[in-house]
This record gives C-alpha cells, structure tokens and sequence, in this order.
C-alpha cells in the first residue's frame, strides 16, 4: 500500500506573526519557515506504519514555491520515501490543493492519505476533508488514533465531547490532531541520504486544475490589544477586585 | 433565496453552540431555514422550531442520523443544496468535519470560524492563531461558512414554533461507520457555554492536583479546562483543550493557572472579558494580557482561593 501525504510549509509556529503595515496580509520575508506540525504528525504516522509493515511507500506532496522542496526534503529526511512539489507562487486555497491533490490520488492510488487537520497559518481546517468529497473517500478527522483492519481503518477521533471511534472503507483519508505521535527529528545520516531520494517537481497545469481563487483577502489588521492589567498581593485583593471592580463573582 | 444552518442537538436539548452560531445568519439578510437529524427527537426539533429568525426546519429522520457521519449529512445536505444559497453551521468539531465537504461537492470554497459578517459576500475571520484578523470576499454563487460560536449571543426563542418539513434522504452512503463515542463526563458546565472557566497548564505536575481546580470550579460554578501541555502530559482528556487547535471560549472570567501565556493558548481564551493569571514566574507571557496577575505559587494560593470564595 502506498501513502500519501501532504504537507505544506508555513511559518514557524514559535515566531512572532507581523501584519503588514499596508494591510494586505501578514509579514512572510526572512521569516522562519517550518513543516506545518500536524502534517509532521502525518508524516510520522506514515512512517510508523511503514515500520509495522502495513504499507510500502510514503509519498509527500507539497503545493506552493520553490523553498517547499525544502519542506519536502525534511518530510524524506524523516522517512517519506520520494516527494511531488507542485510549484506555484501565489498563495492557494484549500480546495485548489484538493482539486490538484485528487489528480495526484487518481494517478497514484495510495491506499490512505494522511494530511493534517489544519495548516496553521490560515487555520482553514478544510483540505483533507475536501479531498474526501473530491475523491468520495471517507473520511477521519482529527485523529488521535488509528488502526488498519484488513480493508478497514478504524479512527479514535477527537470531538468537542471527549473521543468519537469510526470505521472507514480504504481507501481512506486521515486528517491528524495532535495526539496522534510525537513526531521524531531526522538524523544526520538519515538527512544525509534524503538527498538523494526522488523529488517530482510539477505545475498545476500538469493537473489540469483550475486554481483561480474564489477569495480575496481585503485587507488584513492587527486583533485590538488587550491592556495589561495590574498585580495584586494576594488571594484576599484578587478576590475583593473580582468581586467590587469587576464584578464577574 | 435562503440560508440553511445545520442545527446540533446534545441530551434533548439544541446545543449551545448552534444557538449562538444561528445569530450569525440575520446578518446574511435572507430566510433561514434551520435542519436537525435524528430520530425520537421530537423535543429537540420543537425547540429548534421556535428559534427566533427561523422560518421552517428541515428534519431528517432517520436512524442513520442519530451518529453524525460526514459522508452521510454532506450527502443529505447535497441533495437539497439546489435551494439554498448560504450553508452555514457552528465551528465546533461537527461543523468543521462536515461543512468543506459539503464546499467540495458544490465545488465552493468554504469560509472557516467567521467572526463576523460584512456583507452579503464578505466575512471576518482570525488567522495565525489570532494573530491577525482577515477580511475575505467570496465570488461564489453559494456560500459555505462556519460560524465562531464565541462571536455571537445565543439566539432568542419565540413562543409558538415554525413549520417542520421531514425529510428522508435517499442514497445515503456506506463507507463509514460509527462504533462509539466516549464522552467526559463532569458534574461542570460545558466549557464553550460557561460563565467561568479555571484551567490549568503545567504548573499542575499531575492529574491529581486538578482537584484543586475542580474544588474552586465547584464553588464558582465554573468549567474546568487546561492547556495543550497538561492533556499531552495527560494530566485531562483532550476535550479540555483550549487554544489554538483546541476549543475557542470567552467567558465572563478566565482564570489561567500555572499556564505560560504561548500564543497558541491565547488564542482560544484572549476574548475573555476578564482573564485572571497565577503563575510563579512573574515573566510569564500570560500577565502580558491578564487584567489581575498573581506571582504565586499555585499550590500554596488555590486552597486560599477556594476558602475566600
Ligand atoms: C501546532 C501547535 C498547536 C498548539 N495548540 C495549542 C492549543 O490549542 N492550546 C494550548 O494551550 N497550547 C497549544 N500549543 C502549545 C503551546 O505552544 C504551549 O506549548 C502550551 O500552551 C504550553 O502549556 P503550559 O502553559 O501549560 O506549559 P508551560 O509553557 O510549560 O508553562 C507552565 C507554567 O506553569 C508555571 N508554573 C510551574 N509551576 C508552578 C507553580 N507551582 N505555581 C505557579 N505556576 C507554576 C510556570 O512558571 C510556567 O509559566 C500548540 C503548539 C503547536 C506547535
Ligand atoms: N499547499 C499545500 N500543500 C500540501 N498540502 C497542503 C497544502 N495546504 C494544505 N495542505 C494539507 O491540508 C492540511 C490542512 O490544511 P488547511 O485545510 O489549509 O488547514 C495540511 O495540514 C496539509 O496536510
């Protein structure tokens, strides 16, 4: 079985984010980049099934500009074994990745894909399970837990009440949360020799997708600051202030 | 045309987050029509009727219905699709399953966790964790949103109900499949629709010691809920999560406890109305938005907080 999956390259999640002082989006120039950390959690938990024998090879795809090869070389550097970069530069909505990634489905037919619940940069939360409707595969979102059984996968989902478990039809698509694995870092041998796994470098239009955006971003600010407030002592003042000046107990 | 808002429904009752979601569809200025799934829902479906601003509700009653599975209410919601032209739900882990299918099948792009409506094509919405806030323009012809609870006040209710329409959908896919859910049970309110919230980060060292937030929550009448650091460490289930890629509250009074401040936190409890931060570590970031900090050890200073409330 093969498994696919995507992963796109956003900014660190432990860096500040500047808006732009014009308003037209968020400041990207000689900021730290990373693999977005649900679709590390996606990779490792192809690799790990690898490992348990239940699938052969591990396709990482990536839609975006030329530096993604580099997100897709840490994906191989991990463990994935060769990479698809789609190359375009302008930003592209989730169901234009999906459009392009269903074409790359129809020509690899992997037996899973496995993307992550969210890209944190636009927190859109949409592609894999826009995938799912694309491809008319089922779907597990929020993943905490996964287990293939025979042409089965059942999925421990994370839902607002507590765990919901479901059993899917492969092929299948897995969108991970956080709990899924604790991705691992690539060693340097291992580093070393991702360098020489295959990267397939592709446009949209090898798909045939049309990417013409539905959305336009007016503009973008800066959320309203939240004042500091002050220090109190102790438990007494804390709970004299919440009860005279703020009211709230 | 019209706007069709999938209503939740927990224990009997339409869920909280449904109701202030629905806020959200007055401000799209056309009819609303409200569906519900389920059967032996009666009580649910005459409640959802008498949601004000809602002029009919689509009920699909059928037992395939009683577990939401996305493959089965996209299909659902397809198939009526032609009638409608907004598609809207609340953003709770529901909402966000089900709603960019339903995009992808009318081949729409779909507006996550709005804040708020412009106008009739043009919504607000957080990015980067709150970081920044988006305002986006939609060319589709119909429009896919869901809706940040958290923005909005519950929806009021009328007296008398509107019409009910049942439904019974045909075709219904089968490749998926419900085994069961294992749900937290808590004698505390809900933490999206609580007044207070206490959580806990870290700072906590265990599960044991959330009993001493369960004790203060208990005299508060508040939900308990933590950050990501304390559910990985497995301190609480998961559903207790706030932030980020979490749940997203804002409550009268957050009271943050032995929890840094990182900006994936923020960003599910920064709306608050009034944030309350303990923490030893008077660098932390969370006093950089708490409106009263306490340096303090937090194991000395909960049992005084319990006794002083
Ligand atoms: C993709 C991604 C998504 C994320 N999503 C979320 C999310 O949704 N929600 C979330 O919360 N985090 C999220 N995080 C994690 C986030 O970045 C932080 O790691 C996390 O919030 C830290 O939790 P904490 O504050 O409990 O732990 P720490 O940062 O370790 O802070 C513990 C605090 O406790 C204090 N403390 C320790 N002992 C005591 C004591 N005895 N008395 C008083 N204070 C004490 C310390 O001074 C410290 O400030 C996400 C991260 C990533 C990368
Ligand atoms: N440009 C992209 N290239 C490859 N995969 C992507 C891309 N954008 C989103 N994805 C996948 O879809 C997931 C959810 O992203 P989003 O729907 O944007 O929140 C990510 O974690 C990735 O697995």
């Amino acid at each position: 079985m093969k498994i696919l999956v995507p992963i796109k390259r956003v900014i660190d999640p432990y860096v500040s984010i500047r808006v732009k002082s014009d308003n037209t989006g968020v400041e990207t120039d000689n900021v730290k980049m990373s693999m977005n950390p649900f679709c590390e959690i996606a990779i490792e938990e192809a690799i790990r099934l690898k490992e348990a024998g239940k699938a052969e090879e591990i396709i990482a795809v990536s839609v975006g500009n030329q530096s993604c090869q580099e997100t897709i070389r840490t994906a191989l550097a991990m463990g994935a074994d060769r990479g698809i970069h789609v190359l375009i530069d302008q930003t592209v909505e989730p169901l234009s990745i999906a459009k392009i990634l269903s074409k790359i489905i129809d020509q690899e037919k992997p037996g899973l894909v496995i993307s992550g619940k969210q890209a944190i940069d636009g927190d859109n939360n949409q592609t894999g399970q826009m995938l799912a409707a694309l491809t008319d595969m089922p779907q597990g979102t929020f993943a905490s837990k996964i287990e293939i059984d025979g042409d089965k996968i059942q999925v421990t989902r994370e839902i607002d009440g507590g765990l919901q478990t479901i059993k899917l039809n492969m092929p299948a698509i897995i969108t991970t949360d956080l709990r899924l694995n604790e991705p691992r870092y690539a060693s340097l041998p291992n580093i070393m020799k991702a360098k020489k796994k295959p990267i397939d470098q592709k446009t949209p239009d090898d798909y045939g997708v049309d990417i013409t955006p539905r959305l336009k971003t007016l503009k973008v600010i800066e959320p309203p600051k939240r004042q500091a407030g002050i220090k109190v002592e102790n438990i007494s003042e804390l709970v004299e202030k919440l009860k005279n000046e703020a009211g709230v107990i | 045309m019209t706007t069709l808002f999938y209503i939740e429904h927990t224990n009997g009752k339409v869920s909280d987050q449904s109701l202030k979601a629905i806020s959200a569809t007055k401000d799209l200025g056309e009819e609303v029509h409200g569906m519900i799934a389920g059967t032996s829902i009666e009580s649910v479906v005459e409640e959802a009727s008498k949601i004000a601003g809602v002029s009919k509700i689509i009920h699909i009653e059928n037992d395939e219905y009683n577990n939401i599975l996305a493959e089965k209410l996209t299909s659902a919601i397809v198939n009526i699709s032609d009638s409608y032209n907004y598609f809207c739900a609340a953003a709770t882990t529901t909402g966000k399953n089900v709603m960019p299918r339903v995009a992808a099948k009318l081949d729409v792009s779909q507006i996550s966790e709005i804040i708020g409506v412009e106008s009739s094509d043009t919504f607000i919405r957080t990015i980067y964790a709150g970081n920044a806030i988006a305002t986006v323009q939609s060319s589709d012809a119909k429009k896919v949103l869901t809706i940040r609870p958290t923005a909005y006040k519950a929806a009021e209710t009328n007296d008398t109900g509107c019409e009910v329409e049942k439904i019974n959908p045909e075709n219904i896919p089968n490749i998926s499949e419900y085994i069961n859910e294992e749900l937290t049970k808590s004698d505390r309110p809900e933490l999206t629709s609580a007044k207070i919230i206490i959580s806990g980060g870290r700072g906590m060292q265990n599960g044991e010691n959330f009993e001493l937030l369960d004790k203060v929550a208990a005299k508060l009448g508040a939900a308990v809920g933590a950050s990501r650091a304390a559910v990985d460490a497995g301190f609480v289930p998961n559903d207790y999560q706030v932030g980020q890629t979490g749940k997203v509250v804002a409550p009268e009074l957050y009271i943050a406890v032995g929890i840094s401040g990182a900006i994936q936190h923020l960003a599910g409890m920064k709306d608050s109305k009034v944030i309350v931060a303990i923490n030893k570590d008077e660098e932390a970031p969370i006093f950089d938005i708490a409106d009263y900090g306490l340096v303090a050890d937090l194991f000395q200073v909960l049992p005084e907080l319990e006794g002083a409330i």
